[in-house]
């Protein structure tokens, strides 16, 4: 680019920097466009209701809130009898509630989904006639949308008109009908049972890519030394595809954590399925407190990252893609 | 096409009005959205119902159906109003919004000075806030104990008068029922989702117990009392015996359902059940009859609690006039009589309930006047801006108690002391 005879002396180091230069700065204008969205899209939004929590902004007038500083997460007062009360997202048993039902929610979800599609994709794996035709079968749960999912399943597990009590009916399994998603008792586990169906078929997809990534070379070898194929499994497969697995649980994990729309149309709102976004937008739109609102939309945050931030370290997942 | 026929009717409409020699014809045909839950047959009815007002002004009436649950729609409509929507011109809104929502609409006191007055004082009352008429009343509500007339002369039981007896009728007949072999009978049906419609069903049992209405009209918290509890440890008793399980997670639809298909000897709903359920697929056509809810532990009256409907003019339409226009003409007394023939919901209008094509077709509705003439209404009005939130706490304390969560007496506690923290100095 640069011409020789304008500055020979320096042509070496010059063309040199340049270069690193003019990386840099096509890096910089290749990632201008996804930083500006991600900006727009993700930042902001964080740091409006970040700001929003530490106000007392109310939805009717989403302008004319005041800072309160950390008032909306813990407050106290002391009573005229001198004992003191504290108020507060971080002293609401509701919400704290609601963390517990998440979490646990998010655990046993993720972790049979993981066992799940693990079995699937090793199926998939396998050489078999309509293979291809299998795969995009057991996409399907998938593709559909959750609320079309969720009231599905609805219909399903209705106590009266549903197919599930009736089937379990005739084949014996219960003695009477059971109401399924309106019972404290069974209402977390229906849930669990649809997000499963739902979910299988994006973990056995990203195990399935981790299972082809294997070379066959290995396994011939191992066929060669006779070694049982459990033993396969647990020492050749497993370790080698737990790269893609761990990126896998965390993205499940993400979405686990912030699960709002199967929960909002398949159960009553009672306290034994809300979850974190179920309690925080019914205080920021039902109740009008939209800054109490999106203190705990600020604690979900926080919470989650607090996660994620602990299984990538306790996990040592590798997130960059280069070989360790 | 239709959009030729629909301005050659606005032209010719438009020469009409003009040749009459009157003022405030319509300029040019204008596009009008109404948003409102959608229960039953409401999409095909408003349709009905709009038609003349369509004809008479060339404008079009889009309607935006929403779920049928009031505290989804409320949600949805508070966002919309929060952001200023101008989609959206006149919105269905639930008699207890009126102080919710007040900033964000209209004032309609100027424009239904003469319209006003045709109402039943106390529900204009309702949806009045500070002196601005917020929304204009275009149905009211309150829910009746229905029952299948022929199962009850089958067992020689009469209509029961309370709780109690209601519960040992159900129990009996559903018992011999299902011995005879209808095994899905169930002998009574209400709504029990964690939502509004359970705050409505609870504020019935508690009253009708002699137990007060949760927040009284000067704001105090009445809740925690005895009579309360009894009614609430009477409807937990219901559960798993006369009403099935699920009850807990029924909305009015769920119910109505089960109703429909003949699957119940009691149900609890609102009048709009009563056409639906003598329409031409009802199994239960022409076997049922409606009666005002029981009284319950030795008290004599029984308590119904008011709903309704009206149109409110959202303050960010861009076709006011036209909007207002419609919200008249919902609120009139020709779009009031058509709405209580095809859908039977009861007028607000207090001349309509004299009148003699309603009264033949809709024998309800005039036996309903004083129903609802009774009514008890939410705490709406003395908890303000609170109320969602004290609703949403009594029901969920009545759903705990009535999921076994904690006793009746227990969670009324507990419920006394959050709405006295929620209420703090004032409501």
């Amino acid at each position: 680019m640069t011409s020789p005879s304008t500055s020979p002396a320096r042509a070496g180091t010059g063309a040199e920097l340049s270069l690193q230069q003019q990386r840099v700065r096509s890096a910089f204008w290749f990632l201008a466009p996804m930083m500006v969205a991600l900006i727009a899209a993700a930042a902001w939004p964080l740091f409006r209701t970040i700001y929003f929590s530490l106000t007392n902004t109310t939805l009717s007038s989403l302008y004319e809130g005041e800072w309160i500083g950390l008032g909306n997460y813990l407050n106290w007062r002391t009573l005229s009898s001198g004992k003191t009360i504290y108020r507060g997202t971080l002293v609401d048993p509701a919400w704290w509630n609601a963390v517990w039902n998440t979490v646990r929610f998010s655990f046993v979800s993720v972790l049979l989904e993981t066992v799940l599609g693990l079995l699937v994709a090793l199926v998939l794996n396998a050489e078999f006639r309509g293979r291809a035709l299998v795969r995009a079968a057991i996409l399907i749960p998938w593709a559909i949308p959750t609320i079309v999912s969720a009231k599905m399943w609805a219909w399903m597990l209705n106590d009266q008109f549903g197919i599930i009590n009736d089937l379990f009916l005739n084949l014996g399994i219960i003695s009477e009908k059971i109401a399924w998603t309106a019972s404290d008792a069974t209402s977390m586990y229906a849930v669990l049972m649809v997000d499963v169906w739902k979910t299988t078929p994006f973990m056995a997809l990203l195990c399935l890519a981790g299972l082809q990534m294997i070379p066959r070379d290995i396994y011939e070898a191992a066929r060669i030394d006779g070694v049982h194929p459990v033993k396969v499994f647990f020492r050749i497969t497993l370790p080698l595809i737990r790269p893609a697995l761990m990126v896998a649980v965390i993205f499940r994990a993400l979405d686990a954590l912030r699960i709002f729309d199967l929960i909002y149309v398949l159960t009553p709102n009672s306290s034994a399925t809300k979850t974190m976004s179920v309690i925080s937008r019914e205080n920021l739109i039902d109740f009008d407190k939209f800054a109490y609102g999106s203190a705990q939309s600020t604690l979900l945050f926080a919470i989650i990252a607090l996660f994620v931030a602990a299984y990538i370290w306790l996990g040592k997942v590798n997130l960059t893609g280069e070989n360790r | 096409m239709t959009f030729r026929i629909r301005s050659l009717i606005a032209g010719s409409a438009m020469f009409a009005v003009l040749a009459a020699g009157l003022v405030a014809a319509p300029v040019r045909a204008e596009e009008i959205t109404y948003v409102s839950g959608a229960v039953g047959n409401a999409v095909e009815d408003f349709k009905k119902i709009v038609k003349p007002w369509e004809e008479k002004t060339g404008n079009t009436v889009t309607l935006v159906p929403m779920p049928a649950s009031t505290t989804d729609q409320f949600g949805q409509y508070r966002l919309w109003l929060a952001a200023g929507n101008t989609d959206i011109d006149l919105y269905q809104t639930d008699v207890i919004w009126a102080p919710q929502l007040a900033d964000q609409f209209e004032d309609l006191t100027a424009a239904a000075k003469d319209l006003a007055p045709q109402h039943f004082p106390s529900i204009i009352e309702s949806q009045t806030v500070n002196g601005k008429l917020v929304a204009l009343p275009i149905f009211t509500d309150a829910p009746a104990l229905y029952y299948r007339k022929d199962l009850l002369e089958k067992y020689k039981k009469p209509v029961p008068k309370t709780w109690e007896e209601m519960a040992a009728t159900a129990k009996e007949i559903q018992d011999a029922e299902r011995a005879a072999g209808k095994k899905d009978l169930w002998g009574f049906i209400w709504q029990g989702n964690a939502y509004e419609g359970l705050t409505c069903n609870a504020l019935e049992w508690i009253k009708s117990f002699g137990g007060g209405q949760v927040v009284e009209a000067d704001g105090t918290i009445s809740v925690n009392n005895e009579k309360a509890v009894a009614a609430l440890e009477a409807a937990k008793s219901w559960v798993g015996t006369i009403s099935p399980p699920g009850v807990l997670s029924y909305q009015e639809e769920e119910a109505r359902g089960l109703w429909q298909t003949g699957n119940a000897v009691f149900m609890r709903n609102w009048p709009y059940a009563y056409t639906l359920g003598n329409g031409a697929d009802s199994a239960v056509k022409g076997l049922f009859d409606v009666t005002t809810l029981p009284t319950g532990g030795g008290n004599d009256t029984s308590a119904a609690t008011l709903g309704g409907w009206n149109v409110a003019v959202s303050k960010y339409s861009k076709h006011k006039d036209a909007a207002i226009s419609l919200a008249l003409y919902l609120a009139g007394p020709e779009a009031q009589k058509q709405r209580a023939l095809i859908a039977s919901n009861l007028p607000t209008i207090q001349s309509l309930y004299d009148d003699k094509e309603i009264a033949e077709k809709q024998p309800i509705i005039p036996q309903w006047k004083d129903v609802f003439l009774q009514a008890v209404p939410r705490p709406s009005a003395p908890t303000k801006g609170k109320y969602n939130e004290v609703s949403a706490k009594f029901w969920s304390s009545v759903h705990d108690t009535l999921a076994g969560k904690g006793t009746a007496a227990e969670n009324l506690e507990m419920l006394e002391a959050d709405l006295d923290e929620l209420k703090g100095s004032a409501w």
